[in-house]
């Protein structure tokens, strides 16, 4: 048992660490999260230099071969800078769905690009009425000549105002909330009928909602068989899962830091605050959650890439579930703690525990976790 | 054992609700329920209203134009004007300065605040809390030096909420530092406009501009600007914490934003069913509004014991707790019932004026935001924790 990275995941560690320490102090992340873009066109460019988004892709398609574990130490370093690059939508959730559902042709037109970071991709799976059931499609792709129409709104595609190409899932058939009849196309953001409001989100970062009106699609853009989507999504969107549990490691770290640092040097009644054993206390519950969180990222990444199975659904919502657990409590006490210093834009430490909670409004809240493991429940 | 109104206390809540009814605006009461910005002036056009009803002064003697309510009446008028959606008043002036001006001012003083802070004239900010003194508030540094008729004030205050609108602002100094830390203290009021005080705006993580700090820089107060005697301002300090802790709680808003959480969840789809019939979602606010019931009975006792003459003491405290905490579970179940839609920071949905599609939820854009704002509840007014230690202290003896 060796629960320590090998030496190359280090060295992987190390360059991403090193990359954000150097690109993404507070002050210019504020910068690249005001501007217009949303993230650093900049940074992009190096991640895809130095080789991080060819990570976990194949080594015939350009890429490492990288395992679970190499995609979180890739991700922990990213959340400790609270990057704001579609790195986990293009890389982990896009380039895994062509990877795992497209032909030959998709792969090689986008997967080396991904894995250069030339391209960037959104996926588009929620929709206002789906919450995180992503079974739950009213998009729909009609036949029509050799090709589809699409019709539908997708909600809440990080990066998807930016994105070279768009990943969506429509229903060819079934009904709402069936498994089966789930296809996924990809969608040029400039056709004609796709439109896209643009907004803000809560933890800096930018994304849309996606609208689409009689879009036109070749055969070409389906990826997969028709109707058979269902699978790929589940799978890929567990790896998201992985990933996502790995960044808000490290946006736990960095924020239970930056706490600690702060009862130290935060002086009331003549001693420092953290000399207070109902603060001490509080802060041991959070190093105790961040503990937990960290184990079950640990064991994500084990198996995120292992063959679909209950025992890996179970594991990733487990994962999922913990996670945004330990990230709420760790965001609300870290605030609790500064006072209101805490609660201000000025300082860093808001901006983890937004990017915190934010996380566990991705794929799933701890609820929703919850329930996929209940649902899988072992009997003995 | 009786926990019925008398029929005095009914009449009186129909009065109270007809008069919501009939004049609290629309336009304010859409703002409050659904959580959207207020501006300055909403804010002024409904404390005229209340001046002109007489019900603005609630903690006023009759002499200044105060109306003298019961702990019961003033319990019924939160329950009612919050579930009716009015928006609470800015308590600086009316519900924190002036009860110091009536109980250790001047007549001159009295004379001439008590009047504008009626009329609006005067907008009132705090100035307690310092960047290093905050739960430890009595090591406060702003300085104040007696120069003939004058105190020359230096230094800064912060978390001053919605000093930006401020013309006057009540400050806690150090007059004396050869004693111990609180015998040291004046209570001054302060003119804004007086030069070398200086309002800087601090942003807070939901992008709000509700707090400031404010900086003093040699500014010239008259003496007369002193309320009480020199160096007994934290007396007169504590005296005004306890108005300030009472009603922290917020059990009247509470139930108002647990009925708004209902109706989004009624709104919001999980599973091709509304939200609220999801089992795992309608447990969690079963949990919260059982937890809410309890706390409004603990309310209600609280406030017979003062009617019956007891006064509110450290119960005051274990309320804060509880009501604050509650107040915050419900702004989180609020955020989790957008599920995904809980990201998009729709910033331009939170006027009431948006007349675009909504991205979700038509009350949906507040509720993020929110859910971050409310951080403050158990920060304010006396964090948590210290609102712990005065329990520790004063009701279990150790």
């Amino acid at each position: 048992m060796d629960f320590n990275l090998n030496e190359e995941q280090q060295m992987l560690q190390d360059t991403v660490a090193r990359l954000v320490r150097g690109e993404y102090e507070f002050e210019k992340r504020l910068k690249y999260s005001e501007s217009e873009l949303g993230y650093s066109e900049e940074f992009w460019k190096q991640l895809g230099e130095l080789g991080l988004c060819a990570v976990p892709f194949p080594e015939e398609l350009g890429g490492f071969g990288g395992s679970g574990v190499d995609v979180q130490s890739v991700m922990t370093e990213l959340g400790r800078g609270l990057c704001l690059e579609p790195y986990m939508q293009t890389v982990v959730l896009g380039g895994g769905l062509i990877s795992q559902a497209g032909n030959d042709n998709q792969k090689e037109e986008w997967l080396s690009r991904i894995a250069t970071g030339e391209i960037k991709i959104a996926v588009g799976l929620d929709e206002p009425q789906s919450h995180y059931n992503l079974n739950d499609v009213e998009t729909r792709a009609e036949k029509s000549g050799s090709g589809y129409v699409l019709n539908g709104r997708k909600g809440v595609l990080i990066g998807g105002h930016a994105a070279d190409l768009i990943l969506v899932s429509a229903r060819t058939s079934g009904d709402s909330r069936d498994a089966d009849g789930l296809s996924l196309f990809a969608i040029d953001p400039n056709a004609e009928g796709v439109e896209r409001r643009v907004y803000p989100t809560m933890d800096g970062a930018k994304g849309c909602d996606v609208f689409l009106n009689n879009v036109q699609v070749g055969a070409d853009a389906l990826i997969g068989e028709e109707g058979q989507a269902g699978a790929a999504i589940h799978y890929q969107t567990g790896r998201a899962v992985a990933a996502l549990c790995a960044e808000a490691v490290g946006a736990m770290e960095e924020a239970i830091k930056l706490t600690l640092d702060y009862l130290k040097t935060r002086k009331q009644f003549g001693v420092p605050i953290g000399k207070f054993q109902v603060l001490q206390h509080r802060m041991v519950d959070m190093s105790s959650e961040l503990e937990q969180a960290r184990s079950m990222s640990i064991l994500a990444a084990s198996v995120a890439n292992d063959d679909a199975s209950d025992e890996r659904d179970r594991i990733l919502a487990a994962a999922k579930n913990v996670i945004g657990r330990a990230g709420q409590f760790i965001a609300e006490q870290s605030i609790q703690l500064h006072g209101g210093i805490g609660m201000t834009w000025e300082y860093s430490l808001a901006h983890y525990a937004k990017r915190l909670i934010m996380i566990n409004h991705q794929f799933g809240d701890d609820d929703f976790h919850l329930e996929q493991y209940a649902s899988l429940l072992q009997a003995s | 054992m009786n926990m019925n109104y008398t029929a005095d206390e009914l009449a009186f809540r129909d009065e109270v609700r007809t008069f919501l009814e009939e004049k609290l605006p629309a336009d304010i009461a859409a703002k409050v329920k659904e959580g959207r910005r207020m501006s300055r002036a909403d804010h002024e056009r409904w404390q005229q209203i209340l001046v002109k009803q007489g019900w603005y002064a609630t903690h006023w003697p009759e002499e200044y134009g105060g109306v003298k309510w019961t702990a019961v009446q003033k319990h019924i008028w939160d329950e009612e004007s919050c579930r009716y959606g009015a928006p609470r008043s800015i308590p600086f002036g009316v519900n924190m300065v002036a009860p110091v001006i009536i109980k250790f001012g001047s007549e001159e003083q009295k004379q001439h605040y008590l009047p504008r802070i009626l009329s609006g004239e005067d907008w009132w900010c705090q100035g307690y809390s310092e960047p290093g003194s905050g739960s430890d508030l009595a090591s406060l540094k702003t300085r104040a030096v007696r120069e003939g008729d004058h105190y020359i004030v230096n230094g800064q205050k912060t978390w001053t909420t919605l000093g930006q609108h401020a013309n006057m602002i009540f400050c806690l100094v150090r007059t004396n530092t050869e004693v111990k830390a609180q015998e040291g203290i004046s209570f001054l009021l302060i003119d804004m406009k007086t030069p070398g005080v200086t309002v800087r705006p601090i942003i807070t993580l939901d992008g709000e501009h509700e707090v400031n700090e404010v900086f003093f820089d040699d500014v010239k107060v008259p003496v007369e600007n002193l309320v009480g005697d020199e160096d007994k301002g934290w007396t007169y300090a504590k005296y005004l914490l306890t108005y300030e802790r009472t009603g922290l709680a917020g059990i009247g808003a509470s139930k108002a934003a647990l009925s708004h959480l209902k109706a989004i969840a009624g709104r919001q789809k999980k599973n091709g069913r509304p939200l609220i019939e999801d089992p795992t979602f309608a447990q969690r606010v079963a949990q919260v509004e059982i937890d809410l019931m309890a706390a409004s009975i603990s309310n209600l006792r609280i406030i017979a014991s003062v009617e019956g003459g007891g006064v509110p003491g450290a119960e005051s405290s274990m309320l804060k707790v509880r009501g604050t905490e509650l107040r915050q579970a419900i702004t989180d179940l609020s955020r989790r019932a957008l599920g995904p839609y809980a990201q998009p920071f729709v910033e331009e949905e939170l006027a009431l004026e948006f007349e675009g599609d909504h991205l979700s939820d038509p009350d949906g854009a507040a509720l993020s935001p929110q859910y971050f704002n409310m951080r403050k509840l158990s920060i304010f007014g006396g964090s948590n924790e210290i609102q712990k230690n005065i329990v520790t202290k004063m009701i279990l003896g150790l």
